[in-house]
């Protein structure tokens, strides 16, 4: 397919069509409300359905009933009407439910902002809802990127019985960039019959399906949180994506960050480079797991003397940069989140003062 | 000489944990018994609330999902929404209904959404122990209004079928109870009457029933009825509300 310019969350909700989910249950909030704008058009025409919720509490479980319906379902939401959601999130994680989230992140806490930030990194990766749970967290850097991971996130929601997150932020969602979709990939999940609630003709065995969250036993609510523990293992070792960025060579510096701003990281690394300053990057693709051995492994190199977690949040996702690096390399963080993005020549300077 | 009573298909044969006197289980009953008639079972899926019946999926044999306090109306969108064919049933109670969810059954009801809910109305919380509920009695006492509900406080309780009938979206709404034979006659009618609309595709339907707790009214089954006719029933009159056009 040709390259095509879209705006990052028109390409969202495309990419969404083409990876064959054709149910979207949302509810409007800058900055993503294009998505709701262009399915509320695209999904009839793809024949598929969009019903504007009456709130993200609503939404959310919305989303579970048709989820646990054994149907392909997502969203689209940023910040605050995320956190409504985390309350149906909580309860899909431990019903097993695979549900697709986009936040398209602004800044926060409160109503704060309506620009890009990346605040969200702890509600995100941490639970957010309440009890012992992940979601599996992706960071697109681009609009081709994040097209890429939707596309990827259906087959991913469904291989863990579990809610995978796309974590983008307002840049993420508001710029037009060429995009191409990939192919898709049919793929249809292959074992609802034997967990969802879909009717007991469609299949063929004469028990019932139950989808809940309630374990009353102690032993059952222990065995429950073990079974989920252990898909989140599995996540750990089949899931982790990163990129490395000018890791080859000698650098005296490591950074880390993930989406907008490791696309300016890039950047200065690139400036500095010319002025004969090497520094390495490791990008997280994946938040969830978190890409630990490759983080731990790049602080390493003998030439290294510093670790910078470069983030739009206040120091979220510098806590599982120094779990990862565990003590062998200080750790500093640097980061914006008013909305303003820091530009390249002041992470120039921030890595030039640590090195 | 033949069988004349059975249990329902639609019911297993678990022992329910509901208290000595409490009308979930003639509810309960009543649905299974509807479903049996309709020939739907293998179609149906059941939501269970927060409250009493939460577990309800143990004494229904149709699939079910489980929703969060209040939210079962919202899940039953999204079954609907996404798989039309099934028939699609909340059973909540008044606080889940009338309190945490009141947004998510107003809007349910005023979309049209064509599944049906089984509003069970005991005027209290019953399974967290008897704290006051958007239905309980002025004066009525409860362990978060020990010295009775002062309404200059806390409000007069809501009525849930007057509230819905006022939409203008059309659809079935009806105030039933259960506390004698006759009674339960009528509930069941109205209970098919809230499927087959469903069914037929026509409107969103609901049928409160006004049940009892005797648990935590301190009442005896006895008298829990009796307190039912003489203070519920002049408040939560009964009636069907509101009927679909033809
Ligand atoms: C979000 C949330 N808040 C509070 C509760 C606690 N809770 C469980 S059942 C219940 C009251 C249920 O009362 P009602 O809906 O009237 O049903 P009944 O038990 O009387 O049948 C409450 C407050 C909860 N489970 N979840
Ligand atoms: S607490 Fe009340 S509503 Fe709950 S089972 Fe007992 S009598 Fe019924």
């Amino acid at each position: 397919m040709a390259k095509v310019l879209m705006k990052g969350n028109e390409a969202i909700g495309e990419a969404a069509i083409r990876a064959g989910c054709l149910n979207y249950f949302a509810y409007p909030i800058t900055p993503q409300s294009e998505v709701a704008e262009y399915l509320s058009k695209r999904m009839p025409e793809a024949g598929g359905m969009f019903l504007q919720g009456e709130s993200e509490v609503a939404v959310g479980y919305m989303l579970f009933g048709a989820s646990g319906a054994g149907e392909r379902v997502f969203t689209t939401s940023s910040s605050p009407g995320v956190s409504l959601m985390s309350e149906a999130i909580s309860y899909i994680a431990c019903a097993q439910c695979p549900v697709v989230f986009v936040n398209i992140i602004r800044g926060g806490p409160g109503l704060g902002g309506i620009l890009p930030s990346q605040g969200d990194y702890f509600q995100a990766t941490k639970g957010g809802g309440h009890g012992d749970y992940h979601l599996l967290v992706m960071a697109p850097d681009s609009v081709q990127e994040a097209v890429e991971m939707v596309m990827k996130a259906f087959p991913l929601a469904e291989k863990y019985r579990n809610p995978v997150m796309i974590l983008g932020d307002g840049l993420i969602g508001q710029m037009m960039e060429p995009v191409e979709f990939p192919e898709y990939l049919s793929s249809t999940p292959t074992n609802k019959d034997e967990w969802a609630a879909n009717g007991m003709d469609t299949r063929k065995s004469d028990k019932p399906n139950l989808v809940k969250s309630l374990f009353l036993d102690p032993k059952a609510l222990n065995d429950r949180n073990l079974l989920l523990k252990s898909k989140y293992d599995r996540m750990k070792i089949e899931e982790v994506c990163y990129e490395a960025y000018n890791t080859d060579g000698d650098y005296q510096a490591l950074i880390v960050s993930y989406g907008t701003m490791s696309r300016v990281c890039r950047t200065a690394i690139d400036f500095l480079k010319a002025q004969g300053i090497e520094i390495g990057m490791i990008r997280p693709q994946t938040l969830f797991p978190f890409p630990e051995e490759a983080v731990s492994k790049a602080s390493e190199k003998q030439s290294c003397k510093i670790v910078l977690s470069i983030e739009m949040s206040m120091g979220q996702m510098v806590e599982d940069v120094k779990l990862s690096v565990l003590g062998k390399r200080p750790v500093k963080w640097y980061g914006k989140c008013g909305g303003e993005v820091p530009n390249p020549e002041e992470i120039m300077d921030v890595i030039k003062e640590h090195i | 000489m033949g069988k004349i009573f059975n249990r329902p298909e639609a019911l297993t044969d678990a022992h329910t944990h509901y208290c000595p006197g409490c009308t979930h289980g003639v509810i309960h009953r009543l649905v299974a018994e509807v479903i049996d008639e309709l020939g739907i079972r293998k179609r149906t899926v059941g939501i269970a609330p927060v409250g009493c019946a939460v577990l309800a999926y143990n004494y229904f044999s149709c699939d079910f999902q489980e929703a969060a306090h209040g939210r079962a109306p919202a899940m039953a969108t999204g079954i609907k929404r996404v798989r039309p064919d099934l028939v699609v049933f909340t059973y909540q109670g008044d606080g889940d209904l009338a309190s945490i969810g009141m947004g998510e059954i107003i809007h349910a009801a005023n979309r049209g959404e064509k599944f049906t809910t089984i509003f069970v109305n005991n005027a209290i919380y019953g399974m967290t122990g008897g704290q006051m509920a958007p239905t309980t009695m002025p004066g009525q006492k409860t362990t978060t209004s020990p010295l009775g509900r002062d309404v200059s406080l806390t409000g007069m309780p809501i009525r849930m079928a007057e509230l819905l009938s006022s939409l203008a979206t059309p659809g079935y709404i009806t105030r039933q109870t259960v506390i004698t034979p006759k009674y339960i006659n009528k509930t069941k009618k109205a209970i098919k009457k809230a499927f087959t609309y469903q069914m037929e595709g026509k409107c969103f339907s609901l049928v409160e029933v006004v049940s009892t707790c005797p648990t935590n009214w301190g009442m005896t089954p006895i008298e829990a009825v009796k307190w039912t006719e003489e203070t519920l029933l002049p408040y939560f009159k009964l009636g069907e509300y509101k009927i679909p056009e033809e």
